[in-house]
């Protein structure tokens, strides 16, 4: 999983690795229509999509590893538990001149136990904090990685999959 | 849907009569709308692949373990079906529960899909080679849910075979220690 507030890098990073164009999926949130998606009612109706990117890479003869980014907005979380079952970890990428909105993506896989990494993604080349810093300012334990990472370049989210695996390797080891 | 499943996993299966929406049953799996006259997406494959023997649906039904997969509709039998879902018969939810990255490849020879839905008929033709739930969704421009539904129903019929990710239920379904190692390995040879 790659997740993160909204335009911090996620469908960009998963791009940058993918060997496919990131392609979308869409899920229907019936629940937010249920007694509202009535044809008496048209007016009102407001079935909502949550669109969500996702990018494959073929590992192996048999094992492909598919990278998703998760729907922006943290309202969805259902999607999230959707994915978390079978997944290796997640990534969770962070712009530091926007820490908040990473909370909801630390909080969400602390509480999951799903093994994640921090990257932070330094647009415009730039990482005006260090990891050290950020680990003070999250609260994140010594435990979780901070790395430093540029989206839009392949070896650097390749470098963030794989420091992302070993620690998910550890945890399991652990 | 009326006929559940026989076998001896029909324990496993992931929907029952209390967790069923009350009027699914009523809308039926009879597809009333089957084309029989004529096919629109004639079957052009290739000739058969090495899984073509015709044989039970592979996949192995899982239990119901995740918290939420889909938000059930509070009281949806007394409401109207969501549009989305018409193709697959008013049913929200698979009988299977399958992970939105399960790789799905057909087995179908061109004859089988004879009398399948267009929407089959479509994931058959793209499942030639190998691709996931989420990829189904995403090339066809289905609900990823509907995908879900409707891939299932392939898989019982016996047209694709669905290789789902196994993973360790003792710990909540995460990867086994090979399988990360594999993907480390992969990676790095990238």
């Amino acid at each position: 999983m790659v997740a993160g507030g909204f335009g911090v890098g996620k469908t960009t990073f998963v791009g940058a690795v993918s060997e496919i164009n990131p392609l979308r999926t869409e899920a229907v949130m019936t629940s937010a229509s249920a007694g509202i998606d009535d044809l008496t009612h048209t007016g009102d109706k407001t079935t909502t999509t949550v669109a969500m990117d996702f990018g494959r890479i073929t590992l192996d003869q048999d094992l492909i590893l598919y990278l998703f980014g998760t729907p922006g907005q943290d309202r969805f979380w259902f999607m999230w538990d959707d994915l978390v079952r079978g997944a290796i970890g997640a990534i969770v990428l962070v712009d530091t001149r926007r820490l908040a909105d990473c909370f909801p993506a630390v909080d969400y896989f602390e509480n999951s136990g799903l093994p994640f990494v921090i990257a932070l993604n330094g647009f415009d080349g730039q990482q005006p904090y260090n990891p050290d810093e950020v680990r003070e300012a999250l609260q994140i334990g010594p435990d979780t990685p901070i790395i430093t990472t540029d989206a839009r370049h392949r070896a650097d989210a390749k470098s963030a999959l794989i420091t992302l695996v070993e620690h998910a390797l550890m945890a399991r080891l652990r | 849907m009326a006929t559940p499943p026989g076998g001896p996993s029909s324990g496993n299966w992931s929907y029952g009569p209390g967790q069923g929406q009350g009027d699914g049953s009523a809308h039926g799996y009879g597809y009333p709308s089957v084309p029989s006259h004529q096919q629109p997406y004639a079957p052009q494959g290739p000739g058969p692949s090495p899984y073509d023997q015709p044989q039970a649906p592979r996949i192995q039904p899982v239990q119901p373990q995740r918290r939420t997969p889909e938000p059930a509709p509070a009281g949806a039998s007394n409401n109207p079906l969501v549009r989305p879902y018409a193709m697959t018969g008013g049913r929200t939810r698979p009988r299977y529960q399958l992970a939105i990255e399960a790789l799905v490849h057909t087995t179908a020879q061109p004859h089988q899909m004879q009398g399948q839905l267009p929407e089959h008929q479509r994931i058959c033709n793209l499942c030639r080679e190998i691709k996931s739930v989420a990829e189904v969704s995403a090339l066809l421009a289905i609900p990823l849910g509907v995908a879900r539904i409707l891939v299932a129903d392939l898989a019982e019929a016996g047209l694709v075979a669905i290789h789902q990710p196994g993973g360790d239920e003792s710990a909540g379904g995460q990867p086994d220690v090979t399988l990360l190692e594999r993907v480390l390995s992969g990676l790095r040879k990238l």
